[in-house]
């Protein structure tokens, strides 16, 4: 069970949460010019990263609001919490890495 | 009732004053306040206690703790039956009823043990080759091998007791009350953090219970009972004896399983609940969990008698029980010799110290000499005998290597057999918290290597043994954890509290004993006594290609079984790592998941049962219904009428009734379970025309236009109708299932997306009820209701708004209808729900008002061909699928889920889509889910073309209709189709998906 540390609330157990998966994927500005692997790679591909994971959690029995969570996959430790548009902090993780 | 004719006659932790009574397979026994069922059944001198899993074949009792393989029993009878509770584990009460598992008829006359001599027929892997073939006979073999290998039965009834959950936080958790865990928490607790103690035991001191040993210059136990003393003054400390700590999760959360009344039988107070279970956030954890003493495995080493070393020694200390009368110790250690030395005291017969290192030196074994008692050094137990019970062990001498026997073999009388092979340190919790293990070489066992979480392990969960070390590094521990909390040591600093230093000698390595004959050729040398896996099937799995622990735990079943292979698995990885010449690190260990021990389901649902389970949510004119006799149908954490049935009515009469009321006359539903969403803000209207696929820009103010909301993936997500009520404000309904959904999917876009968009979204589902009264007359019955909302088509035209007062009350009236009538939908602050309702069950008495539920609902839209999110889709299903691309926007440039429309899959033809199905007998109502197929002569395996989605018997039409998806429905038009069903085939011609007014007419009037 993990601890997060809400922005606005303060540390709360993670049965109070809600995982929306990886962060920082934006919704393509323009759909249409997207070829169908384009658009598959948005809608379906995701990381799956042995290490830190920048991700969106949303506190879903709390007070409702988005952020961002870096995570270490393997340990669980959370290294940073910082709110929606924010850049990912410096965590040692690949974070320019390309999705595709 | 016999005596205890195993009792000694003073000395233990036992209440003599206080005799219990209690049954074991039927026998009634006499025990003392202070026992265990085990220390009881010892103290009768009860043996076999169990047959073992596979093979049958009798067992004693092994352990003293959690570690307990063999005597596994089913306690008490009836709904409060509980299987698999371990006899060392479970405290004597008086009336204490248990029965042993795995043997039918009886312990002593077990037919199952025919599987003894039918072993080569079960080697290892045996449920996944025998019993396979040839196919079809696993089905006869199951029932028998089912009923033959169950370790207990689950109770039949409902659990009749109370079990608690209690949330906590601690700045330091000590896991185990043993000296280590003592010392530690007493350093903690004097900082003042904090600090919770629990250990499994029913009192504090862990293996100091045993007696013996000496702390601060005085008898240790007296030590321990102002340690707790302290402890329970303080007011930051709290105590949990009978507390196991099951399982350390992330983030330092740990549950604790406390058995709070399980002690007491029947005299358990009402008010307290039989367990409670712990859920603990720490800031610092200090593991003080012991160890546990491992076996040495020789032929036939699982007859009753033979137990571990320390155990013996428990069970003579603690509870003044002799577990035999004539021993042999068998050790490779030290810590046996003051076994021998303790049964020697209680008036037990050593008959000799079997010892496979060469010259056992050291003050142990000079003691034991001293004794009197014979030492056989570089020699080993290499069998036992006896049939139902040990009678005596073959002792051979061991080559240089250990590798082999030597000499002449020798035969020992004895009823008692004490093995120890060594100590494994209890990692399973800090293995479970991630922590790393480390092969110590010296112990010939794994030792907590590196932390993952703020944890510390001390005592012989760390591999420190001697007292005098366990008290320092425990006491050390405690304050190094109550510093990283935040707690300093305050005032004057105290002392860590001392022992005598021992000196033992270095154990010999020591696993399988060697044999003159073949492992597995007559005799067994078992490893996992619980799940029967002896070194031939460790063996033979090795052979087969399982070699790596992981596989060989799954093909061998060892380590599986409710003990968790505590006492074998370290010894299964020793003969596996010598089997494919890898050492014993490199093989490394399984993994160690939670519970430590077996946790029942009634503590884990806790107070959640019944009524609590899950909330109810009613409307505001939910009494009025229950009055009328309504059923009631859950939809979400919702009750719904069903249907409102009169007296002698059926439901299918009912509900006949119900729709054609609303057909012919008028019909009142209660509509307040439709999810409501209050949207305000300049960008209202771009969010709208974001998540729907229809376009909202010209819609007017006080009009309603109904919307489909796609995933991103451009399937069906949810519907609803939406009006606007000003310039900046909209109400949008959703589905009654899909409300929260729909209000935390929107509020992701905002607050993930379209973070400049100006939008505020509330949710107001319950501030509000509705009232939706539906059929050619519910103009008029409205009527009487208001007077300043014009009600003509002309001036309140359909999809239309107009607020004012309904029944004296402040009302929005929504002229929408998902029956296909002329209807309108009242909305009034929920207080005013009832009294409105029951204004227009008063104005339509003239009209025969009558109050429908959802299944007439139902069946009404799907006479209309409306779709139910959920039922005509289930998340493949995509606009075009459900014939609804008429709403779907080709101008807007973007909108959730459009750019997936066009994907090759979710544009091609002959996908699943809506039709609807006339059935040739009209009379024949399909069953939803019906599987349709279009070759109707075929034998399965059949291609199925689709399946039913929803279907009724249409009173208003007086013939039954469905609606099915169908690949390339569209097209099929007219076709016939057929849905096989058990012992006939009912055939259905494929229509349009509409089946009543399909121009609209009604609705619109």
């Amino acid at each position: 069970m993990l601890l997060i540390p809400c922005p606005w609330c303060g540390p709360r157990d993670e049965t109070e949460f809600s995982c929306g998966g990886e962060g920082h994927i934006p919704r393509p500005a323009d759909p249409a010019a997207l070829t169908d692997p384009e658009w598959a790679d948005y809608l379906f591909m995701r990381k799956n990263p042995k290490g830190v994971h920048t991700e969106r959690w949303v506190h879903s029995q709390g007070c409702r609001r988005w952020f961002n969570v870096a995570r270490h996959t393997v340990s669980h430790e959370i290294l940073a919490v910082y709110k929606m548009g924010e850049p990912p902090p410096e965590t040692g993780a690949d974070s320019k890495q390309n999705r595709t | 009732m016999s005596p205890q004719r195993h009792r000694l006659a003073a000395g233990g932790r036992i209440d003599r004053s206080r005799p219990l009574n209690f049954t074991f397979n039927g026998r009634r026994f006499e025990g003392y306040a202070g026992d265990t069922l085990a220390s009881a059944l010892i103290a009768n001198g009860v043996t076999p206690v169990a047959r073992s899993f596979k093979y049958h074949r009798p067992r004693g009792i092994v352990g003293a703790g959690a570690e307990e393989p063999n005597a596994i029993v089913q306690l008490e009878t009836g709904a409060r039956t509980q299987p698999n509770q371990r006899a060392t584990r479970v405290e004597l009460y008086d009336g204490l009823t248990a029965a042993s598992v795995n043997c039918w008829p009886s312990v002593n006359f077990d037919l199952g043990a025919v599987n003894n001599l039918l072993k080569r027929l079960l080697p290892a892997g045996f449920y996944y080759k025998t019993f396979m073939w040839p196919p079809g006979f696993w089905m006869r073999y199951e029932y028998f091998i089912r009923r033959a290998a169950g370790l207990g039965k689950a109770p039949a009834a409902p659990d009749p007791d109370r079990y608690d959950k209690m949330h906590c936080h601690a700045d330091v958790l000590v896991v185990g009350g043993g000296p280590s865990g003592l010392a530690a928490a007493l350093a903690a607790g004097r900082t003042g953090a904090r600090v919770i103690l629990a250990d499994g035991q029913n009192e504090f001191g862990g293996a100091l219970l045993d007696g013996g040993a000496e702390i601060d210059g005085g008898p240790a136990l007296d030590w321990v009972a102002a340690a707790v003393a302290e402890l329970e003054a303080m007011a930051e400390v709290r105590l949990l004896p009978r507390a196991t700590v099951a399982g350390y999760y992330d983030h330092n959360y740990l549950t604790i399983v406390e058995r709070v009344t399980d002690h007491l039988g029947a005299a358990a107070p009402a008010n307290l609940p039989r367990q409670r279970l712990w859920k603990v956030r720490a800031g610092q954890v200090v593991l003080a969990t012991g160890s546990v003493e491992r076996p040495l495995v020789f032929a036939d080493n699982d007859r009753p008698g033979i137990m571990l070393a320390s155990a013996a020694a428990t069970y003579v200390n603690r509870y003044a029980a002799k577990p035999g009368s004539r021993a042999v110790v068998f050790t490779n250690n030290d810590s046996a010799y003051r076994v021998a030395l303790d049964l020697a005291e209680a008036g037990i017969e050593v008959a000799a110290v079997v010892d496979p290192r060469p010259e056992p030196e050291g003050p142990l074994p000079a003691r034991t000499r001293a004794r009197g008692i014979e030492v056989l050094g570089g020699q080993a137990v290499v069998a036992a005998h006896g049939g139902g019970r040990v009678a005596a062990v073959e002792v051979m001498g061991l080559d240089q290597a250990g590798g082999g026997v030597i000499g002449e073999s020798r035969r020992v009388r004895c009823d008692l057999v004490c093995v120890s092979g060594g100590w494994n340190p209890t990692v399973h919790l800090f293995s479970q918290s991630g922590g790393r293990l480390r092969y110590d070489d010296a112990l010939a066992g794994f030792v907590p290597d590196r932390s993952a979480q703020a944890e510390r392990s001390v005592g012989a969960a760390a591999g420190t043994f001697a007292l005098a070390d366990c008290l320092a590094r425990g006491f050390e521990a405690g304050l190094e954890a109550a510093a990283e909390a935040g707690f300093r040591r305050k005032g004057r600093s105290r002392r860590a509290p001392k022992a005598p230093a021992q000196e033992e000698a270095p154990l010999r390595p020591f696993w399988v004993v060697p044999s003159t004959v073949a492992r597995g050729r007559g005799t067994k040398h078992f490893i996992d006594l619980q799940n029967d896996v002896t070194v031939a099937d460790v063996a033979l799995a090795v052979r087969e290609g399982y070699r790596s622990a992981e596989h060989l735990k799954r093909y061998t079943t060892m380590g599986m079984g409710t003990d968790q292979g505590k006492i074998g698995n370290v010894t299964g990885l020793a003969v596996l790592s010598e089997l494919v010449d890898a050492d014993i690190p490199s093989v490394g260990t399984t993994t160690f998941r939670p519970p430590y021990t077996p946790v029942g389901f009634g503590l884990l649902a806790g107070r959640e049962v019944g009524a609590l389970a899950d909330p109810v949510r009613k409307t505001a004119i939910h009494r009025w219904h229950e009055d009328r006799g309504a059923a009631f149908e859950d939809v979400g954490q919702w009750k719904r009428p069903w249907y409102f049935p009169r007296a002698g009515e059926s439901m299918h009469d009912a509900v006949n009734r119900e729709c054609l009321a609303v057909r012919n006359s008028v019909g009142v539903m209660d509509a307040s379970t439709l999810g409501k969403i209050d949207i305000q803000g300049p960008d209202a209207l771009r969010l709208l025309n974001w998540v729907y696929t229809n376009a909202w820009d010209n819609l007017k103010i006080g009009r309603c236009r109904y919307g489909l909301m796609l995933g991103e993936d451009g399937m069906v997500m949810d519907d609803g109708v939406t009006t606007r009520l000003a310039e900046h404000h909209y109400l949008m309904t959703t589905t009654t299932g899909g409300a929260a959904g729909v209000l935390a999917w929107l509020e992701m876009w905002l607050q993930t997306e379209w973070l400049d968009l100006k939008v505020h979204l509330t949710s107001v589902t319950e501030h509000w009820a509705t009232v939706a009264v539906a059929g050619p007359r519910a103009r008029e019955l409205l009527s009487a209701l208001t007077s300043d909302i014009d009600l003509s088509a002309k001036a309140f035209p359909f999809m239309s708004m107009r607020a004012g007062t309904v029944a004296g009350v402040p009302a929005r009236v929504f002229r929408i209808s998902f029956t296909g009538e002329l209807s309108f939908e009242i909305n009034v602050p929920a207080s005013y729900g009832m009294a409105v309702w029951n204004a227009v069950m008063m104005a339509g008495e003239k009209y025969g008002v009558t109050p429908f539920g959802t299944e007439a609902m139902h069946i009404l839209r799907a006479e209309k061909g409306y779709i139910i999110v959920g039922d005509e889709t289930d998340g493949t299903t995509t606009p075009g699928d459900v014939g609804m691309d008429w709403i779907v926007s080709k101008k807007k440039p973007d909108f959730i889920g459009k750019r997936s429309l066009s994907r090759p899959d979710t544009a091609r033809e002959g996908r699943k889509q809506l039709v609807g199905l006339l059935t040739q007998d009209p009379k024949e109502v399909l069953p939803e889910g019906g599987q349709i197929v279009a070759e109707p002569e075929k034998k399965p395996p059949m291609k199925m073309i689709g399946h039913v989605t929803s279907s009724y018997w249409s009173a208003s039409l007086g013939r039954s209709i469905a609606l099915a998806l169908v690949y390339g429905g569209h097209k099929r038009h007219g076709e016939t189709v057929h849905v096989p069903l058990i012992g006939k085939t009912v055939s259905a011609v494929v229509s349009e998906p509409r089946f009543y007014d399909p121009e609209g007419v009604r609705l619109r009037g």
